[in-house]
């Protein structure tokens, strides 16, 4: 049994043994987009990269769903997603708005708004 | 003798290397951020100190899951800055010392602490962009550099009672050593942030004041919390506060609060800045 179990702080998840298992392969695959050769083939054939790395179909898809959430859900983990996130572009106000299911302005605003 | 000249806590964030790239620190958005480091940069420049042992962690650039060390020290002559995927600019390479480093590695792990050692490392944003926020004017920062990495990726992660152990630890070494040299900690990290969940964007700036507050009089403050509760007082990445702990512990001295700067938002985090003497 995970220390983490007991935690329990809504839409905040800890990246524990359960999740570091579950997510290896997909981490892996994004910790190898430090290297822009690998973004570049990742890029080049998508599918073919996420085979070479063992990615199930769940994690396949949520990567091919651009589906944060999901990716967390399948072991993502945040630190090496960002490597993901690069490749499309994307900044933490973006993933945040993404997985808030707010729009990019009103995410800002209320990081704005923690400051008042 | 070697002497803890003081210790500097500050936050890391990859978009101030896209900042520093594009000379934005007088932007609005910015400034308040960037401003708060010119009392630090000029008691560096008065101080001097030789060395730097930076405190800070890994966003997988070194480290990955299949060796994930929970305390990391670097013991090589240099450390490479390198490309962490999302484009900004690599800085070129940290001076280190290894002959030091291994003082230090002897030292810690005497005093029970079983660290990696790392004869390669390289340090991504965390240790590289506060080099360049406080010796901005510096190709690179005129100091050798400890680099000392704690595991905030993967969890269980050292609670705050263990790594201001660690810091306490680092004091200890660095007072045995024999060389005349002055040394500043430098912890990277925090504030209260969180990327990612449905509560991302979450910031506590009540807690984080409350956490500046206590570092000067009352360090081990933080330590009566688990990183679960820091968790879900700071955010998920909120818990790099640990970085903080640990410095401010190596500081076994007089210590004064010199300077503090505190500024929300800067990218999704709120952005700390403390600057300790120890006598």
């Amino acid at each position: 049994m995970q220390e983490t179990s007991k935690f329990n702080v809504p839409g905040t998840y800890l990246f524990d043994g359960d999740l570091a298992m579950k997510g290896y392969a997909l981490n892996k695959m994004c910790f190898s987009f430090n290297v822009a050769a690998n973004r570049q083939a990742f890029a080049a054939d998508e599918a073919g990269y996420c085979r070479q790395y063992g990615l199930n179909d769940e994690q396949t898809r949520v990567i091919r769903e651009r589906d944060v959430l999901g990716l967390l859900a399948a072991g993502g983990n945040v630190y090496y997603l960002a490597k993901f996130a690069g490749i499309l572009g994307l900044d933490v106000q973006d993933l945040g708005a993404a997985q808030t299911g707010m729009s990019k302005e009103a995410f800002k605003q209320m990081l704005v708004a923690a400051g008042k | 003798m070697a002497k803890i000249v003081g210790g500097i806590t500050t936050s890391h964030v990859p978009a101030i290397g896209r900042a520093i790239a594009q000379n934005l620190q007088q932007d609005a958005y910015w400034k308040p951020f960037f401003d708060g480091f010119t009392p630090v940069q000029q008691w560096l420049d008065e101080v001097k100190p030789d060395v730097a042992i930076v405190l800070y962690n890994d966003h997988g650039l070194n480290f990955f899951l299949d060796k994930m060390p929970t305390f990391a020290v670097g013991a090589a002559g240099q450390y490479c800055n390198a490309d962490e995927g999302w484009g900004i600019p690599t800085l070129p390479p940290f001076a280190g010392d290894a002959a030091l480093s291994w003082q230090l590695i002897n030292s810690l792990v005497a005093d029970e602490f079983d660290i990696t050692t790392c004869q390669e490392m390289l340090v991504d944003h965390a240790f590289s962009l506060p080099m360049k926020l406080l010796w901005p004017q510096h190709e690179t920062p005129p100091v050798r550099t400890i680099p000392v990495c704690i595991n905030t990726v993967q969890y269980p992660l050292p609670s705050a009672t263990r790594c201001y152990k660690l810091g306490q630890a680092i004091g200890r070494a660095i007072a045995k050593l024999p060389d005349d040299l002055k040394v500043v900690i430098i912890g990277t990290g925090g504030l209260s942030h969180q990327l990612d969940g449905e509560r991302a964007g979450f910031i506590n700036k009540e807690f984080d004041l409350r956490f500046m507050d206590s570092l000067a009089a009352n360090p081990q403050w933080a330590t009566q919390y688990s990183n679960e509760q820091l968790v879900e007082y700071t955010g998920t990445q909120g818990v790099e506060m640990l970085m903080w702990v640990a410095t401010r512990a190596a500081l076994t001295g007089e210590v004064r609060e010199l300077h503090r700067n505190y500024h929300i938002p800067i990218s999704n985090t709120a952005a700390g800045l403390m600057l300790f003497d120890n006598h």
